[in-house]
């Protein structure tokens, strides 16, 4: 651990940590300059693939695939099947069942069945549509109600256990019991998946690939094409957003370029149509969620029962993941002395859900938020509260997976701050009033926390690596695993790494992930890429650091605190050089300035079979209060007012975190609120492009919108400068809006829990308004 | 005539001889210019990732306006100034609207940056504005980001929009009015042969006698429609008729009895005649489609593709529009509510367009609301749309003209409704209740992704309800979440 004193003397010091500095490339953004991957400029005679897919069917047998009217359009040079694959057919994460291209079963609606390779795009969208395929229709199994009838699933079922759920919940005064749908959600990324293959020598490929997860799509390549992983190269500067979407499903269209660029011997670039990839690529998972907790007269829970059914699609993908975290989140930050919580993961003849922001910990913690709002209807109370009530602390701090919260105390702090600065209590007074004075619009108001476990359930996954160089002119040339997709993942690392050799931030020169240069890594996700990869380059940075200075104290003949690193400069005793020239020095030297940096972090010990251990380094908290209004006559509803106290620990860079925090709060906005997926009876995707689907836009940004990072003591564990994780934490605060929504809909009638599910629509208010109604005539 | 296009890019003429029918500024950028820096985010003008600006004379004034580019012509930016996140930095030095975003934040993934920077500089570039978050969002709407949660770019449009214009573009604004004066000439433009054209007739006889030769063609004004034809259901569509050049098609005349809408007048255009007919109907306005959608889009088209979700009909139904055509053979009008026969039927000859639309005003004893039913508020196609005129004498109801978006394969006018209004007395709802009973027979609304047919039913029933009261005293700012919304902006300003 850092001593107080030091801590406060480096904090003095630091000259690129902590600074809101802009994003990396924020100059690039607004001049159009920064390079996506379809804007890079394509080698002389580059084709196009376009996947070509049935709209006929959802899930049935292939009888016949007739390719001839695609094959003979003029401009098309190649139609590739799944026989055209020399290795694997599959481009799953790991637990198989992904077919690049379809053998003989259509799996859901989007299946790739075969792909057109061509002169120009243009040529290849029109020649797709000129495929007979005939397919067997098998009657599809939709909905998670559906999977559950028919028994089918992905994987096992799995649960956390503790206490004795059934003793407790028949010993609790109270008992209420429920179900919830919540919606999944479209990653929209504003940049589509995208991926360009260029043939290399002796069979290997490099492929530029907008992914989460380049070594991921480096070994599916090498899979499918059926060649060793070191002759596939994978690359990506910066991604149009990523939000989980292209941690897994990247992989399919990279496989579809290379396998075109194998078959053709020409680079080969595959941009999917925004329709397309909304109809073939996973989303969030969407839930039904049957819930029955025990309490007593003053809202303190006694046990939970809640079982979570997961409609996760035709493949396991990262389904496995995605649940678990669903249940390490169904607690959201409240002790459950006795608890049953269990998993289904069902199988559906769907889009093949995977990860999103949040990875399953949303839908969890809007669970729990649904008990506690549930319980203080009922007993009349006001639903802070039955929170604040239940919140871990001291005693009550063990999670129903065994885990200590440890930071309940910055829990309890962050959560009375902000119930003091939103005016929690003086603003239920008015909205009371407003309510008794309006018949028509309603308001609600809540208040709701966020605690989010940080690191990999995959043990495995949090390691990271980073490639430093120091040239003899003293500039830096930084490569890492993290990948850039909008984040500023780049940015805080260079700071970390400007930092650490006392250089300006433009002398060190930010390079595009690629898998030949930190090889084997983790996805860019679980918001570790921070915690992972700027320990990583730090490293790397250190021991070049350290082997300047074992080198200079030789040189001088002093002690290595004679040494100091600092404006591009390096003070020797009472000597100042410049870094170039001690590094031309040390070149001359033979001291090797590269090294290849590593980080895992510690005390990582979650056993999934046994359940027991500990599955995350540490808890990002946060909190937020939302202020809604409804018309009851239509379902319409706005957001008037929101404040968010979010804890990141001490910040790399406040002005990036602050923007993880508004957008994943309006990210998650949107979730519960305007997005919609709709699939009919068929099984068909409806909501396939920006005009049926729809994610906030500038107006659906509360017009009354307060975050503030908290102030805090920073990360108790050893991060990098004491920050915290913030990519994913901050979509949970729209909880909050959920929460109001539920509020104003139970201004109708009090006493009673509106039946309210997400996305709260405006239908879907109209719903909840109207059951409430007739239960109120009929009582 | 004239076999070429010609625009103006980064102050520099640009003829181009080879222009195919269904080519979008788009791909003429990306894929024949490599200027890469537009985006296609959807490719159906939903996202704004590949916004540019259009500059064109207006009464004499450059005015910029933001555009999709993947679905506009590249034919249609004859005459115009093309402007492209590219022209914006001179020198190396930001422009202003670029500084704000940098200086703010406004960027993290950054895809859909440009076309924020090209819709905040044709903001930064208009001549009347108030410097509200209102103004803001409203110019905003067609620009997705799904990174940043809009705050930092609100900010940075606040900050920079509002100042004194002092770019490149304004430096050059005499040289650049002079040379879009010199392109504007009346010349036919006709490129390509007989089978496969772009062409755009300067007049209407010229319009009516070509499109007599070539009743197969395509009529595009805005091809905010038409582009998605091409863009995502890919459709051949070889002959290509562009209305945007006809002399005085785009006309809105305001006179005492009502405004005259000329066929190729865009919603933005009309924006403004349309308030002052009904603050309902302004604010209808402003919730069609984007600023870019707007800027292009027209209501001729909204109504002559007849699309059954056009949010524009019900609204001019209700007031009582009479709609223009005209072919070789000569014109006639009829009532807006005539023209839709059913489910993608129109009555309209084949070789027949729509010149205009004449909506009356209403009279001293009419009122008017309508109401839009969204998923979003902004760009968003409705799932209901209700629209209503009432006549109204001594507080009895003597007139009714009640019409439904989204209830029907067209827009459609609650016949049984209307009928059971009359006489009813907005002094006692409970004269009204055989009205809203009449609504389940006058229609049998259907259950897609936007809504169910149950809700569209109980949604249609409430808004007559709410227009009824608010006719009937109560304030909007009781009735309506948008109202109260606008009232804080009041409040706040």
């Amino acid at each position: 651990m850092t001593a107080p004193l030091d801590q406060k003397n480096m904090e003095m010091s630091l000259k690129h940590v902590r600074k809101p500095l802009a994003h990396d490339s924020a100059k690039k953004h607004v001049r159009g300059t920064a390079t996506y991957i379809d804007d890079i400029v394509e080698p002389l005679g580059t084709l196009h693939v376009v996947p070509g897919w049935t709209r006929q069917a959802v899930r049935g047998r292939i009888q016949s695939v007739d390719l001839e009217d695609v094959e003979k359009t003029p401009g098309v040079i190649a139609v590739l099947t799944s026989s055209d694959i020399k290795g694997i057919n599959d481009c799953s994460s790991a637990l198989g069942g992904d077919p690049v291209l379809a053998e003989d079963e259509i799996l859901f609606f989007g299946q790739v069945v075969f792909a057109v390779v061509a002169e120009t795009r243009e040529i290849a969208r029109k020649a797709a549509l000129k495929a007979k395929i005939d397919v067997t229709p098998i009657t599809p199994i939709l909905t998670p109600q559906d999977a559950v009838d028919a028994d089918t699933t992905v994987l096992p079922d799995y649960q956390f256990r503790r206490g004795s759920p059934e003793t407790g919940m028949q010993a609790a005064e109270e008992v209420l019991s429920g179900s919830m749908f919540i919606g999944g959600q479209e990653h929209f990324y504003l940049e589509g998946q995208i991926a360009m293959a260029l043939p290399q020598e002796d069979g290997g490929m490099l492929v530029n690939t907008s992914t989460q997860h380049p070594t991921e799509v480096q070994h599916t390549v090498a899979k499918v094409l059926g060649v060793p992983d070191a002759t596939i190269t994978a690359e990506i500067r910066r991604m149009g957003g990523g939000f989980g979407g292209k941690e897994s499903q990247a992989n399919q269209w990279a496989s579809l370029a290379a396998l075109a660029a194998q078959k053709t011997g020409k680079t080969c670039k595959l941009r999917l149509d925004r329709d397309d990839d909304m109809i073939m690529t996973g989303k969030r998972h969407d839930f039904k969620v049957d819930w029955k907790v025990g309490y007593d007269e003053s809202g303190k829970i006694r046990a939970v029962d809640m079982e979570f059914l997961a409609r996760c699609g035709y493949s396991a993908d990262l389904s496995l993941g995605v649940n678990d975290r669903t249940l390490f989140h169904s607690d959201s930050s409240y002790f459950y002395p006795d608890a049953l919580i269990r998993s289904r993961r069902l199988r559906t003849d769907t889009c093949s859900n995977t990860a999103f922001r949040g990875f399953g910990g949303p839908q969890g913690m809007l669970a729990a938020e649904r008990l506690i709002d549930a319980i203080a209807i009922t007993l009349g109370k006001d639903p802070l509260d039955v929170r604040k009530l239940n919140f871990y602390d001291g005693e009550r701090n063990l999670t129903p997976y065994g885990m200590p919260v440890e930071e309940y105390e910055v829990m309890h702090d962050l959560i009375s701050q902000i119930e003091e600065s939103s005016d929690y209590w003086q603003r239920r007074e008015e909205i009371k009033e407003f309510n008794e004075n309006n018949a028509v619009l309603k308001k609600g108001l809540a208040l709701t926390p966020v605690k989010f476990g940080i690191s990999f359930t995959l043990k495995h996954l949090n390691q990271a690596g980073a490639l430093v160089h120091l040239y003899t002119d003293g500039s830096v040339h930084l490569n890492h695993g993290g990948t850039e997709m909008g984040q500023g993942l780049y940015q805080k690392v260079a700071q970390v790494v400007a930092e650490e050799f006392g250089v300006s931030l433009d002398k060190v020169v930010i390079t595009a992930t690629n898998t030949s240069k930190v090889p084997n890594t983790g996805p860019t996700a679980a918001s570790s890429g921070t915690d992972l990869n700027a320990m990583a380059a730090k490293n790397a940075a250190q021991v070049i650091k350290g082997r300047l200075i074992e080198f200079l104290c030789e040189q001088h003949q002093c002690g290595p605190e004679a040494v100091h690193f600092g404006d591009n400069n390096v003070i020797v005793g009472d000597q100042s050089f410049a870094l170039s020239d001690v590094a031309k020095q040390a070149h001359m030297a033979r001291i090797q300035m590269s090294h290849a940096g590593f980080y895992a972090t510690p005390g990582i010990t979650w056993d999934r079979e046994s359940v027991t251990g500990r599955p995350f380094y540490y808890f990002a908290f946060g909190g937020a209060c939302a202020e809604v209004t409804i018309d009851t006559m239509t379902g319409e509803m706005t957001v008037d007012r929101v404040d968010i106290l979010h804890d990141v620990g001490h910040s790399l860079n406040p002005a990036i975190d602050m923007g993880q925090i508004e957008g994943g709060f309006v990210q998650g906005m949107g979730w519960l609120t305007t997005e919609e997926l709709v699939w009919d009876e068929q099984g068909r995707l409806r909501t396939h492009a920006p005009s049926t689907y729809k994610i906030p836009t500038a107006s659906d940004l509360p017009e009354d919108f307060r975050v503030k990072l908290y102030e805090g003591s920073g990360n108790p564990k050893e991060t990098v400068y004491r920050s915290k994780a913030v990519g994913e934490p901050p979509v949970m605060l729209a909880n909050a809006v959920f929460c109001a929504i539920m509020n104003a809909v139970a201004s109708l009638s009090p006493g009673e829990v509106p039946d309210l599910h997400a996305p709260a629509t405006p239908e879907s208010i109209m719903r909840a308004v109207q059951d409430l109604r007739r239960r109120k005539a009929g009582s | 005539m004239r076999d070429t296009i010609r625009f103006l890019k980064n102050g520099e003429l640009v003829e181009l001889e080879n222009v195919g029918p269904t080519e979008t500024v788009l791909d003429y950028l990306r894929l024949r210019r490599r200027d890469t820096g537009t985006k296609e985010g959807c490719g159906e003008g939903d996202c704004g990732a590949c916004t540019v600006a259009v500059g064109r004379l207006i009464d004499g004034k450059l005015n910029y306006q933001p555009i999709n580019s993947c679905i506009q012509l590249l034919g249609m930016i004859d005459g115009a100034e093309l402007v492209t996140v590219e022209d914006l930095t001179q020198d190396e030095k930001l422009h202003p609207v670029q500084n704000a975003l940098v200086e703010f934040h406004g960027s993290q993934c950054g895809f859909c940056t440009p076309g924020f920077v090209m819709t905040l500089f044709t903001l930064y570039h208009a001549a009347s504005k108030e410097k509200s978050r209102k103004t803001v969002i409203e110019w905003l709407a067609g620009n997705l980001c799904r990174c940043t949660g809009y705050r930092p770019i609100v900010e940075s449009a606040l900050d920079a929009c509002f100042e004194t214009v002092d770019d490149v573009f304004s430096w050059r604004a005499n040289q650049t009015r002079e040379k879009l004066q010199d392109l504007a000439d009346s010349r036919d433009i006709f490129i390509g042969d007989s089978s496969k054209f772009f062409a755009s007739p300067a007049t209407l006889d010229g319009l009516a006698a070509f499109y007599g030769q070539h009743p197969d063609a395509t009529l595009v004004a805005g091809a905010t429609d038409v582009g998605l034809w091409i863009t995502k259901h890919l459709r051949e569509l070889p002959k290509m008729i562009w209305l945007g050049r006809i002399q005085g098609l785009d006309r809105v005349e305001e006179s005492p009895s009502g405004v005259l809408i000329g066929a190729t007048a865009t919603f933005e255009a009309t924006e403004a005649a349309m308030t002052r007919l009904s603050p309902d109907l302004g604010e209808l306005w402003k919730r069609i489609g984007s600023k870019q959608v707007r800027a292009s889009g027209t209501v001729g088209g909204n109504i002559a593709n007849g699309s059954p979700i056009g949010d524009s009909p019900p609204a001019l139904i209700a007031l009582g529009a009479t709609l223009e055509l005209q072919s070789a053979d000569g014109s006639r009008a009829l009532p807006l509510e005539d023209f839709f026969i059913d489910y993608g039927k129109q009555d309209r000859g084949t070789d027949e367009f729509v010149t205009g639309l004449f909506v009356p005003r209403l009279s001293g004893n009419q009122a008017f609301r309508c109401y839009k039913i969204s998923k979003r508020f902004d760009q968003d196609i409705s799932s209901v749309m209700g629209a209503f005129r009432f006549t109204i004498d001594d507080n009895i109801i003597t007139d009714a003209r009640i019409v439904y978006g989204g209830m029907a394969g067209t827009p459609k006018r609650a016949g049984g409704s209307e009928e059971a209004l009359m006489g009813a007395s907005l002094d006692d709802p409970a004269t009204w209740g055989a009205g809203m009973q009449s609504l389940l027979t006058d229609f049998a609304p259907m259950t897609d992704m936007r809504a169910s047919a149950e809700y569209r039913m109980e949604t249609a029933r409430a808004l007559l309800a709410k227009a009824l009261m608010e006719i009937s005293g109560t304030p909007a700012e009781d009735l309506r979440v948008l109202a109260k919304r606008e009232a804080n902006h009041d409040r706040a300003a």
